[in-house]
């Protein structure tokens, strides 16, 4: 809950509306096994996200090893700019100019999913909608007069926002129901939540790309921890018998 | 051996204070966290001596170097969530142990100075655990520091001098990074493991209270042979008194009733560690994880969730100075125990009935105050949380009152379970 109310800050000078903390959340149900998800999604992120939006505390060829993905492949077809596969993924925007043209400059995205989440990255990729007050002729229904614009459109086409008239307190009022995309994109609605989706599962792994290894740990060393324990107890047991 | 034991008492001490001390038998559940205190006091310096190679306190690099050590340092994840694990399992266990000595009247005489040094390990602790929730430099750090310290400015006169002097700066900074970690990594470990070196002295003085309170060493001469205890403790103590058979020694009987303690305290740490490491944002706040803005401030300020119950009741005096002063009365009044207790038995399975009550509620108001002190602002938390602050000292003074001519039952001569 503190992270969707978190989500609104006072950094775009624009974002004066302090409604979204109410929003409805998707769940978004991705797996950090699904290598074939991962680098799907890290292909989506190194086209369209990495012109923006870096992730300068993770390094290319630790995303190449965790995903499986040969460091020739990446190189050649996730490396855009010719950094060496031991470097950071950065983009060479500076932030003074992303703040001049967007409000503020673009975040590193390096740890959103542990910000904000993964259901509020999966919500607010799939919740753009044609709003012509905007600058960038677009708004966002979790992230309401949002800096950004849709760069995710070709795929997904320019949704419009869909809403019903609703009897509140004696009133009708039209209230926000979600969005409908326009058809004009080259990925169908169900094959654009997958995108999004497989998006979300890297920047989950971006966020820990410890969470698997630490996992797989952890199993072993609960394993031993319970022998451990009979042991001990028997021990103890034994040592306690002639007390009283 | 012995050429070394001649010139340095390795053996006597270890026998003395950890072989042959004499324990009593009945030392339950609630008696183990003394020993995980002290196991997690360990964690938390031999993990932090290793965060601490790969750690830059500066405030440009401090961020980054939390997230180097997460991703490029080997097993550094597992180093840094050991430490940060650590640090809210530290706390989980020193309420448990606080509380034990509460409903077992351990702080009462003759254990008001071992009462008080661990009231001071408390306080040593929460700043130490305050300092170093600042070396990741994330939002919730800057800000956290940011009203932790301006409270100080609440104080008349010299405050807002105060404020500056602790920063080092106009505003929480680099400068105050930098004398913080300095703090959290030298000054106040240090302080700790003194003040639980004389915690133990004097707990081995006195020796250690039981569930029932009753005593276990005895007058000397005042028990027959078959009424000692059948074990081997140290001449240190049975010169002195008869050591009744209800005891045990601490090596290897306590020690292994620990270890089954520790083995269950270890299967929750580690799951915590290894599988959820942010335990939904109480253990690792989500917003600590971007990077400190002095130019943004978050929507909702918490302090990480050991402090809530006092941040709860420092919200609830309406005036700056006095919810500062009921928040620091509130560790006063615990420190205080000792005194404010004028009760002669000591465990509350012996007192009056109204004592259990009490010391049931004021856990309950405790973590009452925990909920309203970390969760965002509501109107009615306003009157919730000054209701629960006038029951947190009410336990007190009830306690106060009471306790003088107490109707109570007559404590065992020998231990009964």
């Amino acid at each position: 809950m503190k992270k969707i109310i978190f989500v609104l800050s006072l950094l775009l000078p624009m974002s004066v509306m302090a409604a979204g903390g109410n929003v409805h959340l998707d769940k978004a149900e991705y797996d950090l096994t699904d290598k074939a998800s991962l680098q799907t999604g890290a292909q989506l992120f190194m086209n369209y996200c990495l012109g923006c939006h870096q992730t300068q505390y993770q390094r290319y060829q630790r995303t190449f090893d965790d995903l499986g993905i040969p460091l020739e492949l990446g190189h050649e077809n996730l490396q855009f700019t010719g950094e060496k596969p031991g470097e950071h993924i950065k983009n060479a925007m500076p932030s003074e100019s992303g703040a001049k043209w967007f409000g503020a400059p673009p975040p590193d995205l390096t740890l959103v999913a542990r910000v904000r989440g993964a259901d509020w990255i999966y919500t607010y990729l799939r919740t753009f909608y044609a709003d012509d007050s905007r600058p960038f002729g677009v708004n966002n229904l979790v992230f309401p007069e949002v800096g950004m614009p849709h760069v995710l459109q070709e795929l997904q086409g320019l949704p419009s926002k869909t809403s019903e008239k609703m009897l509140v307190d004696g009133e009708m009022v039209d209230r926000d129901v979600g969005i409908k995309a326009d058809g004009s994109g080259e990925l169908s609605a169900a094959e654009y939540d997958k995108a999004v989706l497989d998006l979300v599962n890297y920047l989950v792994y971006v966020g820990e790309p410890s969470r698997l290894q630490s996992e797989s740990i952890g199993r072993w060393v609960m394993i031993f921890l319970l022998v451990l324990l009979v042991l001990v107890y028997l021990l103890k047991k034994d040592y306690w018998r002639d007390v009283h | 051996m012995d050429w070394v034991e001649y010139r340095l008492p390795i053996m006597r001490v270890a026998n003395q204070h950890a072989i042959q001390y004499p324990a009593p038998r009945n030392m339950n559940f609630w008696y183990m966290f003394g020993f995980l205190a002290t196991i997690v006091l360990v964690n938390q310096i031999v993990t932090g001596v290793w965060l601490t190679m790969s750690y830059t306190p500066t405030a440009e690099e401090a961020f980054a170097s939390v997230e180097y050590i997460m991703r490029d340092v080997e097993y550094g994840y597992i180093l840094r969530y050991m430490h940060s694990t650590g640090a809210s399992a530290f706390f989980i266990v020193i309420y448990m142990h606080m509380f034990r000595g509460m409903i077992y009247g351990s702080y009462q005489k003759p254990r008001e100075l071992l009462w008080l040094f661990g009231m001071f390990i408390y306080l040593a602790l929460m700043a130490e655990a305050f300092m170093g929730y600042v070396l990741p430099w994330g939002q919730m750090s800057y800000w956290g520091a940011q009203v932790i310290v301006s409270l100080f400015s609440a104080i008349p006169v010299i405050g807002p001098d105060l404020v500056i002097w602790i920063q080092g700066d106009y505003v929480i900074s680099g400068a105050t990074l930098n004398r913080f970690f300095a703090l959290h990594v030298i000054a106040l470990p240090l302080v700790i493991v003194i003040l639980v070196f004389l915690h133990i002295v004097a707990l081995h003085e006195v020796g250690s209270n039981n569930p029932d309170g009753t005593d276990v060493k005895r007058k000397k001469g005042s028990l027959k042979e078959d009424e000692k205890t059948k074990y081997k403790i140290h001449e240190y103590y049975t010169k002195k008194y008869d050591i009744i058979g209800d005891v045990v020694p601490f090596f290897p009987h306590i020690v292994l009733k620990d270890l089954v303690g520790f083995c269950f305290f270890l299967l929750a740490f580690c799951y915590i560690m290894f599988f959820n490491p942010e335990m939904g944002g109480y253990f690792l706040e989500h917003p600590n994880f971007e990077i400190a803005n002095p130019l943004k401030t978050p929507t909702h300020i918490f302090p990480v969730w050991y402090f809530t119950p006092f941040y709860a009741i420092l919200k609830a005096v309406p005036h700056k100075l006095g919810g500062v002063i009921a928040m620091f009365a509130a560790i006063i009044m615990l420190a205080l125990l000792p005194w404010i207790d004028r009760g002669k038995v000591k465990s509350w399975r012996y007192r009056c009935g109204l004592h259990t009550w009490n010391l049931l509620t004021f856990a309950a108001v405790f973590i009452f105050l925990g909920y309203l002190g970390g969760t965002p602002q509501e109107a009615w938390k306003i009157t919730a949380s000054q209701i629960a602050t006038i029951m947190y000292f009410g336990f007190f003074v009830l306690l106060f009152i009471y306790s003088k001519n107490e109707r109570t039952m007559p404590v065992p001569a020998r231990i009964t379970e």
